[in-house]
């Protein structure tokens, strides 16, 4: 028997839930386990549920979506039970979460440094100029230049790169057990994004943080994560540890990314798109939902839905023809 | 002749100036940099039927020279040649029609209140393209040659996904035959699987209508992949120009290096030698001598005073950084 994981997300079902109607389900049956300090990778192209399944775990769900079944349990305590009370005051020392665009995610009219100092003050019960001297050093500790100066300043007086290491060093002020990115470097340059994951890998590994990871960029994972989960359309088609599943694929929508994402160290291979559309989540198909776009799609593909199986060790996939298609691949 | 470039910008600056904000006329203070400087006098050929990308960070200036050469805003200075010729200030109806662009982003770049029928249509007849009554068959050869079945001409924009919607977007620049087409960030609103769609299209179109493009994107992969020359700007200036396979191998300039360095892999994560600190100072604040000596590892006191202008390293290989010749070897090929 393995120790109970940090965070376990149980059968968990999103939708949008209309009177009279059925409801649409946005995520379906998702389900997976963080353990203390692993780096877990959510990738999926826009649509697939990644960024939702995030935040339902951060209770951040946009209104109209709902949790519709299943649970989220952070160290064995349910969060769908939970007062909104006892939730928040998980939120901060217990999880906290990085944005996409931290221009939008910082209040603009609070100086950086009081917004990092809130936290620290509010649930490990600092004083307002310890809170501030915490919220200095976890700006340095990011490698914020100048912290004492930079944290009298307000977001729009920060570059893009800054203002989103004042988001990781406000997330990771109350030192969380988990720490949720929901794409922290799609809106960065290149050399930053190397600069900000590089920094995120390193803090987690100083704090003992785990992370749950959403991106759409594989090469970014593959450089940040130890585990990945792929989605599409709203499933987990796929899971195991990084290396294997980008190496050695088990379904075809994850060799169809590898497949149309250009790869730096092969610019010669050509490159494979996949054909037609992500289906209409209102629409749902009882059939597998990448079968309409899958070259080896069979008949029961459309049939029915097929559900994660293991395809190899700590390694899931949901495909029916995943030992022939992938048969030729070593295990 | 066939080694007059299709397009040579030569001398290219471009410049705003930013007021005084009223708060500090009201606290006394005044700026003292009240020039921003897009772009700090750009040399670039883009040579017949080729692909050339254009790569830099953001407010390295590739999006204000994309305008320029499209003409939608004017430069502070510089010229451009279109096939040898000067084009002139105000550009005559047939020297608009020969440069056309992509714009990044498919859903802001297309009238929602016209059909694509109406899109086309216009510009067909506009330019006198053809006829009038050739008009519907010419569009749905344009619509095919893009990838569009003929049911898609009495659509609104908004009835396309994002891949569709930059065919579409592509099928406008295309529409009036135009020569060089501007592709500035095609495929970064896009998720991957259709990006690939978007890069095959644009490759056949080089090879099968003969077009020069001007790649502008960030993602080097990308770039690798496409192009067949790559320039690197930063900071409204280019540093570094080779053909692609040339500038991954032997990169001249320590910020292309620091560029492919950053790039995420799917190879195993080797420990960098080669990091940079900091972000791109202010284009209103330049650094005196060379822009990039700030975040240099390999900064003399040389680098420091003076700005050195691109210079030769081999054939088709251009760097503006003083030291090249001594920069350490390094090569974008991985130990696999």
């Amino acid at each position: 028997m393995t120790e109970t994981p940090l965070l376990s997300v149980r059968n968990l079902v999103l939708g949008v839930v209309r009177r009279g109607r059925p409801s649409t389900i946005i995520v379906d049956d998702v389900t997976f386990d963080v353990a203390q300090g692993e780096l877990f990778g959510i990738v999926g192209e826009s649509g697939s549920g990644k960024s939702l399944t995030l935040r339902a775990i951060a209770g951040l769900l946009p209104g109209g979506v709902e949790i519709i079944s299943g649970s989220v349990e952070y160290k064995g305590r349910n969060f769908t039970s939970m007062t909104s009370g006892e939730r928040r005051a998980l939120m901060g020392p217990e999880i906290a979460m990085i944005f996409q665009d931290p221009m939008t995610a910082l209040n603009p009219v609070v100086r950086v440094g009081e917004q990092i100092a809130e936290g620290p003050r509010r649930h490990l019960g600092l004083s307002k100029k310890d809170a501030m001297d915490l919220a200095i050093s976890m700006m340095a500790k990011t490698g914020i230049p100048d912290p004492i100066r930079r944290a009298k300043a307000y977001p729009h007086e920060l570059s893009g790169g800054l203002r989103q290491r004042i988001m990781i060093a406000m997330a990771l002020s109350c030192r969380p057990k988990i720490l949720l990115c929901d794409e922290p470097t799609t809106a960065l340059d290149v050399t930053l994004q190397h600069q900000v994951l590089g920094l995120l890998e390193e803090m987690c590994a100083n704090f003992g943080t785990a992370l749950i990871f959403v991106t759409h960029d594989l090469a970014v994972v593959n450089e940040t994560c130890k585990k990945v989960a792929v989605m599409y359309a709203g499933r987990i088609v796929e899971s195991g540890p990084v290396r294997s599943v980008l190496r050695d694929p088990r379904h075809p929508y994850t060799k169809g990314l590898l497949d149309s994402a250009p790869d730096f160290d092969h610019p010669d291979r050509m490159l494979k798109s996949i054909p037609g559309f992500p289906p209409n989540l209102a629409n749902r198909s009882v059939g597998c939902s990448f079968a309409p776009r899958c070259e080896f799609a069979q008949p029961e593909c459309v049939a029915s839905s097929p559900q994660l199986e293991e395809v190899g060790p700590d390694r899931l996939s949901a495909c029916f023809e995943k030992f022939t298609i992938f048969e030729g691949a070593h295990a | 002749m066939s080694d007059v470039p299709a397009l040579k910008v030569s001398a290219i600056v471009k410049t705003y100036h930013v007021g005084t904000a009223l708060t500090n006329i009201f606290k006394g203070r005044k700026n003292r940099h009240t020039t921003l400087t897009a772009l700090a006098g750009v040399d670039l050929e883009l040579r017949r039927g080729e692909i050339l990308a254009l790569v830099g960070e953001s407010g390295s200036g590739k999006s204000t020279l994309a305008k320029i050469l499209v003409r939608s805003i004017r430069p502070t200075s510089g010229e451009l040649f279109y096939g040898g010729r000067l084009v002139p200030a105000k550009r005559t109806k047939d020297a608009t029609r020969r440069i056309q662009i992509v714009f990044q982003d498919p859903y802001s770049s297309l009238n929602p209140r016209l059909t694509v029928k109406a899109m086309l249509a216009e510009l067909l007849i506009l330019h006198k393209i053809v006829p009038r009554r050739e008009v519907r068959a010419e569009s749905i050869r344009l619509l095919n040659r893009v990838g569009l079945e003929e049911s898609a001409l009495d659509a609104y924009p908004s009835q396309f996904s994002g891949g569709q919607r930059q065919r579409l977007a592509i099928a406008r620049a295309l529409a009036v035959r135009p020569d060089i087409l501007i592709a500035d960030e095609p495929v970064s609103a896009l998720d991957v699987s259709v990006q690939a769609t978007i890069l095959e299209l644009l490759t056949s179109l080089q090879r099968e209508l003969g077009l020069s493009i001007l790649f502008i994107g960030h993602n080097l992969a990308v770039v690798q992949h496409l192009s067949q020359r790559v320039a690197v700007m930063y900071l409204g200036r280019i540093v570094e120009v080779a053909n692609t396979e040339d500038l991954f191998a032997n990169p001249r300039h320590p910020y292309t290096r620091a560029l492919i360095e950053s790039v995420p892999r799917m190879t195993e994560r080797v420990e960098d030698e080669f990091v940079i600190k900091g972000e791109p100072p202010s284009p209103l604040n330049l650094p005196q001598g060379c822009r990039f000596h700030p975040r240099c590892p390999y900064a003399v006191d040389a680098c420091r005073t003076t700005d050195p202008p691109l210079m030769h390293v081999e054939d088709w290989h251009e760097s503006a950084c003083l030291r090249f010749e001594e920069l350490p070897a390094f090569s974008s090929v991985r130990a696999r």
